[in-house]
C-alpha cells in the first residue's frame, strides 16, 4: 500500500508530456498487436511501404541506368525515346528495358516508377481533404442537431446520389485543365460532402453523449472550442480509418478517368493502358502479345489499391471493438 | 406508412429538382455555345450562325435557359433534342440505351449477391481459418481491381485464350445483317420473357412455401418449377424462330456478366462476412446454440436472415454507381449502353443528351433510395416509419 502511494506521487511530480508520452506508447502498442493480429492490416502495410520505396527508388533507376547505357535522356517517362531497341515499337523487355517499351518508345519501368509518387500524392491530398471536410461537418452536425443537421444531411444525400467518375467526367469539360491537383481537390470535395458525414457523424454522436463533453460545457468552453478540441480528436482515428478507404477511392478514380482519357495528365498508370488501348495494342490476340502494355500497370494500381485498403481493415479492428474475435 | 412515402415523395421530387439544376449548370457553365463549332466554317456565316443561336434560344440570359429546360423537363416531360445527331430526341437514346445497361447490371448484380451472400456466411463461421484469410484477400482483391484491367485479363482469356466467347459488342453483325430483325425489338421481347419467366419461378415458389408442407417434395416442386421455366423460354424461343439471335446476344453478354459479377462479388462477400460477424456475438445465436441445433441451420435460419439486411441496402445503394461502371465496362466491350452514349455525349459536347441521360439516372438512383428504405421497414420489423411508433414502443 505504503509502495503503492510512493508510485503515486512519484507519477505526480512527472511531467506532463512524459506522462502522455507513456500513455500514448501503452496505447500504441495494444493497438498494434490487434492490427498485427487482423493479417490483412500488415500485409497492406507491406504492400504499401513497398510502393513508396519503389517510388523513392525511381532517380536511382534513372541514373543507374542512364550511366550502364550512356543514355539517360532515354528514361524520360514522357519524352524519352528508347534509341537502341533497333525493332519497332512496342518492344518487348530488353536488358535495359526490363519492362520493355510502350507504344511512343518510352520504357515502361521507368513510368510506373515515375507515377507511383503522383499516385500517393493524389491519393493523400484527395483523402485528407475529403476526410477534413467530412470531420468537421461530422461533428458539426452531430454536436448542433436540428435544422444545421438536417440541412448537411440533405446536401449528403444529394452528393451520395451523384455518380463520382460520371460527375468528374462532367466537370473535366468545364474544368481548364483537369491536373492532378484539381482532380485531388475536387474528389476531395465530392467525398467530403457525400457519405462519410453521414458514417462520421454517427461516429461523432458517439462522443457527444459522453460525460466530458457535458464537463466542458459547465467549464464554460463555446461551442466551437468544444468542437474543435473534443469532439473532433476523439473521432479522429475514425477519420483515420475512413481515410484509408479515401485513399484507394481516389486512385481508383484518377485510374478509371485516365483510362477514358478525361484527363490533362502528363503520365499515370491509368494514362499508360490508355496509351496502349488508343493505339490499339489491347485488342484480341494482341493482349497477349503485348502483355507488357497493360499487365504492369493494371497490377500497379490493384495492388496500391488494395494495399491501403488492407490498411483500412487492420484499422477496423482497432477501432470497432464489435468486430473483433469473441 | 402511406404517409410516410407520400412526403418521401414530395422530397424526392425537390431533391431531384435541385439534382438537374446542378447537373444543368455544370454542363451549361462549360464550353456551352452548340454553335461555336461552326466558327470559321464559310457555309455558314455569321448571321446565319445568329439565327440558329435564336432558333435554339442560345441568346436568352443563362436563367432564362435554365427556366426553360427546367419547365420542359417537368411539365412537358420533354428532354430536347440530340445536338450531336440531330433531330433525334434524347428520350429516343433513353429508351433504346437504358434496358441494354440495366439488364447487364441486373443480373451481375443478382448472380455476384448470391455468390456473395452464400459464401459469406460461410467464411464468417470459420473466422481465424485459412479458409477465412484466403476467402478474404481474394475477396479484397477483387474488390480493388482496377475495372478495365480486369476486364482486359477476362476478355483475353475467355474469348482469345479458350475462345469461346466473342470479343466485344453487343452482336454479331454477320449475323443480323439483311435479316430485316430489328435488334432492339428482340432485346425488349428477351427481356419481357425473362420477366415473365422470373414471375413464374417466384409464384411456384410462393405456393410451395405456403402450401407444401414436405421438405422432400417441396425441393421437388422448386427444382422441376425452375426446370420447367428453363425449358419453356428455350423452346417458346425456338419456335419463334428468333431463337439464334436471342443466343447471339446472350453470347455477348457472357463476358460482361462475368466480369462486373466478380468485381461486385468481391464486395457482397466481405459486407456479408462483417455483417455476420457482428450478428453472430447477439445473445438469440447463443441461445439457439444452447438449444442444441445443429450449426448449420443456426447459421442459415437465425444468423444469416438477419446479417442479410445491410447486403439488401448496398444492393440498391450499388445502383448509384451503375453509371460509373456503365462507362468503363461499356467502353472495354463496346456495349451500346448508357455509359457509352453518355461518354461520347460528354465528348462530343451534346449537351442535352449529356444531361437528359445524366439527369434520368440520378432520378433512378433517388428512387432507389426510398425503395431501400421501404424494404428496410418490411425486412427489420424494429424500423418502423409511423409517427409515434416510438412511444408506444
Amino acid at each position: 500500500m505504503d509502495n503503492e502511494k510512493k508510485r503515486d506521487f512519484e507519477e505526480l511530480q512527472q511531467p506532463l508530456w512524459r506522462v502522455r508520452l507513456r500513455l500514448f506508447r501503452k496505447s500504441f502498442r495494444e493497438n498494434w498487436s490487434i492490427f498485427k493480429g487482423s493479417v490483412l492490416g500488415p500485409i497492406g502495410l507491406g504492400i504499401v511501404i513497398f510502393f513508396a520505396i519503389f517510388a523513392i527508388f525511381y532517380p536511382f533507376y534513372v541514373n543507374i541506368m542512364g550511366s550502364v547505357s550512356g543514355r539517360p535522356s532515354m528514361y524520360e517517362p514522357v519524352t524519352g525515346f528508347a534509341f537502341d531497341i533497333a525493332g519497332t515499337h512496342p518492344h518487348s523487355p530488353t536488358l535495359h528495358h526490363p519492362l520493355g517499351t510502350d507504344p511512343l518508345g518510352r520504357d515502361i519501368l521507368t513510368q510506373l516508377m515515375f507515377s507511383a509518387s503522383n499516385e500517393f500524392i493524389l491519393g493523400l491530398v484527395a483523402a485528407v481533404g475529403g476526410i477534413f471536410i467530412a470531420t468537421t461537418l461530422g461533428a458539426i452536425s452531430a454536436y448542433y442537431g436540428g435544422l444545421v443537421d438536417t440541412a448537411l444531411m440533405r446536401v449528403a444525400d444529394i452528393f451520395m446520389v451523384f455518380p463520382f467518375v460520371a460527375t468528374i467526367a462532367a466537370l473535366s469539360q468545364v474544368v481548364y485543365e483537369m491536373t492532378l491537383f484539381r482532380l485531388a481537390l475536387i474528389i476531395a470535395v465530392l467525398s467530403g460532402f457525400g457519405g462519410n458525414v453521414i458514417m462520421l457523424k454517427s461516429g461523432a454522436l458517439q462522443v457527444k453523449v459522453k460525460p466530458y463533453i457535458e464537463a466542458a460545457k459547465v467549464a464554460g468552453g463555446s461551442n466551437l472550442y468544444i468542437i474543435f478540441s473534443h469532439i473532433i480528436p476523439n473521432v479522429l482515428p475514425l477519420s483515420f480509418l475512413y481515410m484509408m478507404f479515401a485513399v484507394t477511392g481516389a486512385i481508383f478514380t484518377e485510374a478509371t478517368l485516365a483510362f477514358l482519357g478525361l484527363l490533362d495528365v502528363r503520365m499515370s498508370w491509368g494514362i499508360m493502358i490508355q496509351t496502349a488501348n488508343d493505339a490499339g495494342y489491347l485488342v484480341g490476340s494482341r493482349l497477349g502479345t503485348f502483355w507488357y502494355l497493360w499487365i504492369p500497370a493494371g497490377l500497379a494500381i490493384t495492388f496500391l489499391c488494395a494495399g491501403f485498403y488492407f490498411i483500412g481493415r487492420g484499422l477496423n479492428e482497432v477501432v470497432n471493438p464489435k468486430l473483433r474475435e469473441r | 406508412m402511406a404517409k410516410y412515402i407520400a412526403k418521401r415523395l414530395v422530397q424526392i421530387l425537390l431533391v431531384v429538382f435541385l439534382y438537374a439544376s446542378i447537373v444543368y449548370f455544370i454542363f451549361y457553365l462549360g464550353p456551352a455555345d452548340p454553335t461555336a463549332r461552326f466558327i470559321g466554317n464559310p457555309d455558314i456565316p455569321p448571321e446565319a450562325r445568329q439565327k440558329l443561336a435564336e432558333q435554339f434560344g442560345l441568346n436568352k440570359p443563362p436563367h432564362l435557359q435554365w427556366l426553360n429546360y427546367m419547365r420542359n423537363m417537368f411539365i412537358e416531360f420533354d428532354l430536347g433534342r440530340s445536338l450531336s445527331s440531330y433531330p433525334r430526341p434524347v428520350w429516343d437514346f433513353i429508351i433504346t440505351r437504358w434496358p441494354r445497361t440495366i439488364v447487364l447490371f441486373v443480373s451481375a448484380i443478382l448472380i455476384s449477391y448470391y455468390l456473395g451472400f452464400s459464401l459469406g456466411k460461410f467464411i464468417a463461421w470459420r473466422r481465424g481459418q485459412l479458409s477465412d484469410y484466403l476467402a478474404t484477400i481474394t475477396g479484397v482483391s477483387l474488390w480493388t481491381v482496377f475495372t478495365p484491367w480486369w476486364a482486359l485479363l477476362l476478355i483475353w482469356f475467355f474469348s482469345f485464350r479458350l475462345g469461346i466467347f466473342p470479343i466485344n459488342q453487343f452482336l454479331t453483325p454477320e449475323l443480323w445483317s439483311g435479316t430485316g430483325v430489328d435488334s432492339q425489338s428482340i432485346f425488349i421481347y428477351m427481356i419481357l420473357s425473362g420477366l415473365l419467366a422470373s414471375f413464374f419461378l417466384f409464384l411456384a415458389y410462393y405456393l410451395t412455401k405456403k402450401f407444401v408442407v414436405d421438405r422432400v417434395l417441396a425441393r421437388i416442386i422448386k427444382y422441376s418449377a425452375a426446370g420447367v421455366t428453363l425449358i419453356g423460354l428455350i423452346v417458346g424461343w425456338l419456335i419463334s424462330g428468333f431463337g439464334t439471335f436471342v443466343g447471339d446476344i446472350l453470347w455477348h453478354m457472357g463476358v460482361p456478366i462475368i466480369t462486373l459479377a466478380t468485381i461486385q462479388f468481391g464486395g457482397s462477400m466481405l459486407l456479408m462476412r462483417d455483417s455476420m460477424l457482428e450478428t453472430i456475438k447477439e445473445d438469440y445465436i447463443t441461445t439457439a446454440r444452447a438449444k442444441g441445433i445443429s450449426d448449420k441451420q443456426v447459421r442459415d435460419k437465425h444468423a444469416a436472415r438477419t446479417a442479410l439486411l445491410p447486403l439488401v441496402t448496398s444492393f440498391i445503394l450499388a445502383i448509384p454507381t451503375a453509371l460509373d461502371g456503365a462507362m468503363v465496362i461499356e467502353i472495354v466491350f463496346s456495349w451500346p449502353g448508357i455509359g457509352l452514349t453518355f461518354l461520347r455525349a460528354i465528348n462530343t459536347g451534346d449537351y442535352p443528351l449529356a444531361v437528359g441521360s445524366y439527369t434520368f439516372f440520378g432520378l433512378i438512383a433517388i428512387t432507389a433510395h426510398l425503395v431501400a428504405d421501404i424494404i428496410y421497414s418490411f425486412l427489420d420489423p424494429r424500423i418502423s416509419y409511423e409517427e409515434g411508433a416510438m412511444k408506444s414502443g
